[in-house]
């Protein structure tokens, strides 16, 4: 998943295509042949599992069994992470854990800054989430609007009783007042960095890759706070 | 997609699967506590309508309030077009008020799209004369999609759909046979030769006149309404000769398919062009297609309004 600024003809997936992530990108070759740098594989597959058990053991704990807990996915990546987090929980606790996804695309404060998106799907569990904790679940963390967009979209959907946020990484850079509770890798970015997540539901293999500086980059806060998600069409 | 949405010719297959995409996730909207999206919050939306409607209105005064956009209701009536103002200059008063769409209905063909030329926002054409109602026909096709059962990025191949009536006068039977058409369905037309429109040979649909051949091989019965107030010449020779030939009886509603489903744009006519229990059997979509229509406008007008403002 592409999370920094570069200029939108680095990459494929302009505009709308959220799920667009450019091919298997992560044996060695460049996904991306603008760029000349080769990516950096900052977790592999195995990690990747590693991660998300601890997170699932992290919400166990901090949630006394996680009795009352729903967990949604912001999609693209965020919806197979919720299901597969709602998956090991479950297998610990021995019953199932509601889980679904919460598209956020009405509720970004960057609309009006490129042209209309789709939508993504927003599945919430029958048992709605009044009264439960929900364990919000996104791929990247980075300025925090994403997850400002999503807590406006619960507050439209319900009232739960705590809200947390689990992510795959926690780039930095944030713009607002927001931290994640669960954190699969903190990892150190420049801003001119893609964090690019790929996952076997949406991409066919784990991996997250951390591309270096491209050389056209336009500089992050030209007045325009889409730019980062630009070239893949993706929020930040 | 277009800035305008002044005719279902002007959408492509990918344009119109957009629309009816995004309108399957904001159906969901409506089942919510809270019915209501920011996304357009600030922005403001103008009724301009010259004729008289009361589901189209409201429709898109219900889709355009349910993603927090301003709407301005502009009857005719009472306004300063009963004095004489000129289309122009309405839409000229409309532009310096700062309206970022108007959604217009005229009786005149055509009106819409010199409106577009006029003025800096959208324009949605909501019935233009006997030309078009783009989404009339998007919330048609997106009720064919729900009815058999067909998801999000599917189009309506293979789906055999007859318009029957007076498609002479109806916009709703144009636009929708370009726009289900262009969905990969197969139209046909069924009407009598007088209520046919003369260029009838370069629409991408079949034409007949005899709808009870046409029942058995329909998956979609689209009933028009015979528009009284349009009709300044004998057309058939009585309501009821015209209902007996081309109405969609009970017995005629047994000839149709297990799974074919019935639809009718409203107002209806009931005995005239479907009879009451034909409207109201389990099989009618009417009400449906009502529902539909507000998630239909709300997927146009987020479309249209919602992201950065195209360049002219």
């Amino acid at each position: 998943m592409a999370r920094a600024a570069h200029p939108a003809g680095g990459q494929p997936g302009t505009g709308g295509d959220r799920a667009t992530a450019p091919g298997p990108g992560g044996q060695g070759g460049t996904s991306a042949p603008h760029r000349q740098a080769h990516p950096k594989t900052v977790l592999e597959a195995a990690e990747i599992q590693r991660a998300l058990t601890r997170i699932a053991h992290e919400i166990i704990e901090r949630t006394r069994g996680a009795e009352q807990v729903v967990l949604l996915g912001i999609p693209t990546r965020g919806v197979p992470l919720a299901a597969r987090l709602a998956a090991r929980i479950a297998q610990v606790e021995g019953r199932p854990l509601p889980h679904g996804s919460l598209d956020i695309t009405m509720y970004r404060d960057d609309l009006r800054l490129r042209p209309a998106r789709g939508l993504g799907p927003t599945k919430v569990p029958a048992e709605g989430i009044d009264g439960k904790t929900v364990v919000l679940v996104d791929d990247v963390l980075y300025s925090g609007r994403t997850v400002r967009a999503a807590l406006d979209a619960l507050n439209d959907l319900g009232r739960p009783l705590a809200v947390q946020l689990a992510v795959l990484v926690d780039r930095g850079h944030r713009e607002l007042p927001i931290r994640a509770d669960y954190v699969g890798k903190n990892l150190p970015t420049s801003q001119q960095e893609v964090v690019r997540v790929l996952l076997a539901e949406t991409d066919g293999e784990d991996a997250v890759l951390l591309e270096p500086v491209g050389g056209t980059s336009r500089p992050r806060r030209g007045g325009v706070t889409g730019s980062r998600g630009g070239a893949t069409g993706r929020r930040r | 997609m277009n800035r305008h949405l002044i005719s279902a010719a002007d959408l492509s297959k990918q344009d119109a699967l957009v629309i009816l995409d995004t309108a399957e996730e904001l159906a969901r909207v409506a089942d919510r506590p809270i019915k209501k999206l920011p996304t357009l919050r600030g922005r403001t939306v103008v009724n301009l309508f010259f004729e008289d409607s009361t589901r189209t209105r409201i429709s898109f005064e219900a889709a355009a309030k349910r993603l927090s956009a301003d709407v301005i209701n502009f009857a005719v009536k009472g306004s300063s077009v009963a004095k004489g103002e000129s289309l122009k200059d309405t839409a000229l008063t409309l532009e310096a008020m700062g309206s970022d769409a108007v959604v217009v209905r005229h009786g005149a063909s055509g009106a819409p799209h010199r409106l577009a030329g006029w003025v800096r926002g959208s324009v949605i054409n909501a019935g233009d004369g006997a030309h078009e109602h783009p989404t009339q026909a998007l919330l048609d096709a997106f009720t064919i999609r729900r009815r058999f059962g067909r998801g999000s990025g599917e189009a309506l191949d293979g789906l055999r759909v007859t318009i029957v009536g007076d498609v002479l006068h109806s916009r709703v039977a144009r636009s929708n046979v370009w726009l289900l058409h262009q969905l990969g369905a197969e139209v046909a037309l069924v009407a009598p030769p007088t209520l046919l429109p003369i260029a009838i040979d370069d629409w991408p649909c079949a034409v007949s006149y005899d709808l009870d051949a046409a029942l058995p091989k329909s998956d979609v019965v689209m009933m028009l309404r015979i528009q009284q107030e349009r009709m300044n010449a004998a057309y058939f020779p009585s309501v009821r000769e015209y209902s007996r030939r081309y109405g969609l009886d009970a017995a005629r509603l047994r000839q149709l398919p297990d799974e074919a489903i019935v639809m009718h744009p409203g107002p209806m006519n009931r005995g005239v062009e479907i009879a009451a229990e034909v409207a109201d059997s389990p099989r009618s979509t009417i009400v449906e297609q009502v529902a539909n229509g507000v998630s239909v406008r709300m997927a146009v007008l987020y479309l249209l309004l919602g992201g950065l403002e195209a360049v002219q």
